[in-house]
């Protein structure tokens, strides 16, 4: 069989997948992260055998009727063998009960469309309903521009479902991964109870262009990467992918409380 | 007109912004200034005054109307204390059980290495988390340009009103036309996909009134939003607050949802 080799953004390395894939996509050479699937995400965060997908087979359709749009989600589902840019379900993590959504940077660069929106909004609601923490790892550019105002709205529709989890006295934990930027960044990436953040991962609101080119400023080494966000207070801590497991397991126990409060519903 | 044409409205030079609809239908309004953390951010001005004798929490996007009134405001792109500010002023409406009416009318949030330092996207993302539950009446009227995340961060609401030549997208035309035809003078045709008139926000459920602008002068129209917004509190009074949340979250809860 043919050997798939990816190369390190950052030092330039080509590295074999299958060595990847046993090294947390962490690369050999500089220990560089690369970005995986929402798959290999899930293989290396929810316990074996534990993980139900929920609504595999919710599939979006181009609602504004956006010109190439249809033609660009064909090539990104074949790319990705995804439906679209989410993956959600419930399982474990190190033994512990947790609902989960894992963003995926392959399918049209993690964008949130109304697919996203509403997936991501169902697994805050099935969390509520059964008195589960959420786990999300975000990565995407931000709203879905074919999608125009519905992709927008559904930041709010997001941070609607998580205040209700929330206010249901539920834990919810986001771990940032590259890239978090845009509306992610403007929602649902920033109301955790705990934030997390991949070392080096880029998380921001307005692209690096786009503030260069507006304001003509030369950005400072560093900008917006997970340490810079650490260091002005928009993370609480770096995390990275081989304590993953363990600190998610810990903070999670850490957020349960004793007795849980039986006001677990959602509005009819 | 041209879903473009409405864009050049909404941004035009001479169209009156939210504090001008607050002189005409506001009651001995009141500035209240800063975020009591960083700074005041002049690009929203919030406060509190009377609508027909009642107390509400008013809070605008300004973008000014002289050249020097808009360097003052930095053309209208808050910074996150500007967010802070508004949700400080929201979070003291809820205590008073005020109304919340805001007034949305902004290009969008400001991008700049300041605004990414202190958290644009934390003070969106608050906003947004806030007011999904802010135990009071929220009313948003959008009068211009509603500018993205930048302007969803006032727009979570019980009731929208939007005038008929205002806009509001997820990206402006220009920028859409830049990244997919790598042209931002085919803006025209991009603001024809985008969704982003009066009508199309009503047709897909996000603005509940447009409020018709024809010829009418801007005093005239602040005369019917004064109505407007009058005849909306007297019916969100009718309503338990639970009662009012759990409508709000149905509200946001069925946009785009097209699986039942």
């Amino acid at each position: 069989m043919e050997r798939v080799m990816q190369k390190c953004r950052k030092c330039g390395r080509e590295t074999p997948e299958e060595v990847l894939k046993s090294n947390w996509w962490i690369c050999p050479g500089c220990g560089g992260y690369f970005r995986m699937s929402a798959r290999e995400r899930i293989r290396l965060t929810i316990d074996e055998g534990s993980f139900r997908e929920l609504d595999p087979a919710m599939i979006g359709g181009n609602p504004l009727d956006f010109p190439e749009y249809d033609a660009k989600l064909d090539g990104a589902r074949e790319k990705s063998g995804e439906r679209d840019a989410v993956v959600t379900g419930y399982g474990r993590i190190n033994k512990r009960k947790c609902a989960f959504f894992v963003m995926d940077s392959g399918f049209m660069m993690g964008s949130m469309g109304t697919v996203v929106g509403e997936k991501i909004t169902r697994v805050f609601e099935y969390a509520t309903e059964n008195g589960l923490p959420v786990v999300g790892f975000t990565c995407s550019g931000g709203a879905r521009m074919q999608e125009g105002v519905l992709s927008l709205m559904q930041m709010a529709k997001i941070s609607v479902a998580c205040r209700w989890h929330s206010n249901a006295g539920l834990f919810y934990m986001v771990v940032l991964t590259d890239p978090t930027t845009g509306g992610v960044t403007a929602s649902f990436a920033m109301e955790g109870d705990v934030i997390a953040a991949e070392p080096g991962a880029l998380i921001g609101f307005a692209g690096q262009r786009v503030i260069e080119q507006t304001t003509g400023q030369t950005l400072p080494e560093g900008f917006q990467r997970a340490e810079f966000q650490l260091e002005h207070g928009f993370a609480d801590l770096i995390l990275g992918r081989k304590k993953m497991k363990e600190t998610v397991a810990r903070l999670i126990d850490l957020h349960t409380p004793r007795e849980r409060e039986a006001d677990r519903k959602l509005p009819k | 007109m041209s879903a473009y044409d409405k864009v050049l409205s909404a941004r035009a030079a001479d169209r009156k912004q939210g504090t001008f609809y607050i002189e005409q239908i506001i009651d001995e309004f009141t500035e209240l200034h800063g975020d009591r953390n960083f700074g005041d951010d002049g690009a929203i001005v919030g406060g509190v005054g009377f609508l027909d004798r009642r107390p509400v929490t008013v809070i605008a996007m300004n973008r000014g109307d002289t050249l020097e009134e808009r360097m003052k405001r930095n053309f209208g792109c808050p910074s996150p204390e500007g967010y802070r500010k508004a949700l400080r002023l929201m979070k003291q409406a809820e205590k008073f059980r005020r109304p919340v009416i805001c007034f949305v009318g902004s290009p969008g949030a400001y991008c700049g290495i300041t605004a990414e330092e202190r958290g644009q996207g934390q003070a969106i993302a608050q906003n947004l988390w806030e007011m999904a539950a802010l135990e009071t009446p929220i009313l948003t009227v959008v009068t211009g340009e509603g500018g993205s995340g930048g302007a969803l961060a006032l727009s979570v609401c019980d009731r929208m009103i939007m005038f008929e030549n205002a806009v509001y997208s997820v990206v402006s035309p220009e920028g859409c036309a830049t990244i997919l035809w790598k042209d931002a003078s085919k803006a025209r045709d991009a603001a024809e996909l985008l969704g982003l008139t009066s009508a199309d926000l009503q047709r897909l459920g996000i603005a509940d009134v447009v409020l018709e602008e024809g010829n009418k002068s801007p005093e005239q129209i602040a005369k019917e939003l004064k109505k407007l917004l009058a005849a909306t509190l007297k019916e969100t009074d009718r309503i338990r607050i639970s009662t009012l949340l759990a409508a709000r979250y149905q509200r946001y809860r069925k946009i785009g949802d097209l699986w039942g």
